[in-house]
């Protein structure tokens, strides 16, 4: 594996102090790499990465960004420290053009960079270009989502977080979004993404890891985790896991 | 009809309109109706009418200003005043409205805003009086413009402080990163501190400016009418319709409410009588409520 850019360690996090939903979770996410996150239902999957976004108050573990400890650091710092989140749903500024949803999110980048790396991000997602004057609440499910990732790569983050981007789309946008992250890979962007949608990001994930009941169980290389029977069961039955991975939680 | 009303209403409405900037900034962005934002602009009024006297103590009289009813002094007292209420209002966010905001509960800050209201109006009373006082007893003479309308040197020259300043308070929020932060954190809170916004420092830019144009509105008020502590509780009701009837939020709809407010007042006056000058809010305020919630240039949540 490449070097670690992403390193949780541990996290118990909640909402209500001494009621846990992440219960010890440990994933590494190296440079480059896209690392999924899966699990059933309620696992905690969308509590585990806010966590580390700083959206969820963390009680233990640590989470290392570059070797930075920025564990429970304010979610407004995120983005200095290199950590930049897309939200499931909501993740845009709905009333502002798809341009002001860009230039808001630039409040770290040097002035004079602004400009040029608001046409990079047309360059990128050149649906967004003819929109640019659109107020974002316009846009369809699949361009809200573009424009979501495009406002989180904009500040140069280390490492992108997506909440189930393929939530609530139409089957034809979760593909659209998919070959998006694909695309944003070949960029060499690192990825940690948590996904309902095991099939599609497995199939552009590089590693991926298992979260149940707040806990990591399982961690596997994308391409063998769609067929580990474990992944099978995990997905159609109720019934928890017991199998316990090595060396974690 | 006498087309007089129509410069008292831009007077008015310019009144209303620099206040209502403040209501509809702390609505959109803190979610509360600031009932404080009136005694906001008497503070600011009575602070100005302070530095205006310390300077008067200092230096002696001062001519004014050919052909304005007043001189150097007072420009200087309204930007120290601006900056005194900018203060007074992050002080009272400090100490009241930001503990109250982390409990989460909306109508908790508003009633606090109404105790804060009326501790700040016994405050002047207690130290002012009740009774009223001016910057400046001398008479101007209005001149004809035509259309049978007279307008003094005075209500130029703070139309057209009106005017300058709505349009720099536009450009700051459209133009510039703080405004657009300000639309962010209006649009949706959580996100606007995942794009990297400090939810902090946007509120206090908010009350800056609210605090700092309420100080404008009521010194304008005090030129043109008469400084008293209930001069702005009094402007409560219009500066809050003007800002429903222009759209929570919008700083051009709460100038283009206040201004209509303003006309519809000054028309009401010379309509129906002065008596039914303060209906006229509440009803325009009915109706916006009746017809378009929303207001002229609000946009419904999606």
């Amino acid at each position: 594996m490449s070097e670690t850019v992403l390193d949780v360690r541990d996290l118990e996090a909640g909402y209500e102090p001494g009621v846990p939903i992440v219960r010890g979770a440990s994933i590494t996410v190296g440079r480059g790499e896209i690392v999924v996150v899966l699990g059933p239902n309620g696992a905690g999957k969308s509590s585990f990465i806010k966590a580390i976004a700083g959206l969820v108050p963390i009680s233990r573990g640590t989470v290392l960004l570059d070797g930075n400890d920025i564990t429970a650091a304010p979610a407004h710092t995120m983005v200095r420290l290199g950590l930049a989140f897309v939200p499931q749903t909501e993740n845009i500024f709905p009333l502002m053009s798809v341009e002001d949803n860009l230039k808001v999110a630039c409040g770290i980048l040097e002035r004079r960079e602004i400009p040029a790396r608001i046409e990079e991000m047309y360059v990128a997602f050149p649906d967004l270009v003819r929109q640019r004057r659109t107020a974002a609440g316009n846009l369809s499910g699949g361009q809200r989502q573009m424009l979501a990732v495009a406002r989180a790569l904009i500040v140069h983050p280390k490492v992108l977080v997506l909440d189930e981007p393929s939530a609530g789309l139409s089957p034809k946008f979760v593909s659209m979004v998919f070959e998006m992250l694909a695309g944003i890979r070949k960029s060499s962007v690192t990825i940690l993404l948590v996904e309902q949608n095991a099939k599609a990001a497995l199939a552009i994930g590089d590693r991926a890891y298992v979260l149940v009941e707040g806990k990591d169980r399982h961690e596997g290389v994308a391409s063998e985790l769609w067929n580990d029977p474990m992944i099978a069961e995990l997905y159609l039955g109720q019934r928890p896991l017991h199998v316990e991975k090595g060396g974690a939680a | 009809m006498n087309l007089q009303f129509v410069v008292d209403g831009l007077l008015t409405g310019s009144m209303i309109g620099l206040g209502a900037i403040g209501v509809t900034l702390t609505y959109s962005i803190l979610r509360f109706s600031n009932f404080a934002h009136g005694d906001f602009m008497a503070w600011g009024t009575y602070a100005t009418l302070a530095v205006v006297s310390a300077i008067g103590a200092m230096v002696g009289k001062v001519a004014p200003i050919a052909p304005l009813s007043f001189g150097w002094p007072l420009i200087v007292a309204l930007v120290v005043g601006m900056a005194f209420t900018a203060l007074l209002a992050l002080l009272l966010d400090k100490v009241l409205f930001a503990r109250l905001r982390s409990q989460g509960q909306a109508i908790i800050v508003v009633m606090a805003s109404f105790g804060a209201s009326m501790a700040l109006r016994s405050l002047l009373e207690f130290t002012f009086s009740s009774r009223p006082t001016y910057f400046s007893r001398a008479i101007q003479i209005a001149m004809p413009i035509g259309f049978g309308i007279r307008i003094t040197p005075d209500q130029i020259a703070l139309l057209m402080l009106t005017a300058v300043l709505v349009l720099g308070v536009h450009l700051l929020m459209t133009r510039t990163q703080t405004g657009r932060s300000m639309q962010a954190l209006s649009q949706n809170a959580a996100l606007a501190r995942i794009v990297g916004i400090d939810v902090a420092s946007v509120v206090r830019v908010t009350w800056v400016i609210g605090g700092a144009l309420a100080c404008v509105a009521g010194v304008m008020i005090g030129i043109l009418v008469q400084i008293r502590p209930f001069m702005g509780f009094d402007m409560l009701l219009p500066m809050f319709a003007a800002a429903i009837l222009g759209g929570i939020g919008s700083i051009p709809g709460a100038v283009l409410g206040g201004l209509i407010i303003g006309l519809a007042e000054a028309g009401a006056v010379q309509l129906i009588g002065a008596e039914w000058r303060a209906a006229v809010s509440f009803i325009i305020l009915i109706a916006v409520l009746f017809v378009r919630p929303i207001g002229l240039f609000g946009v419904r949540e999606r």
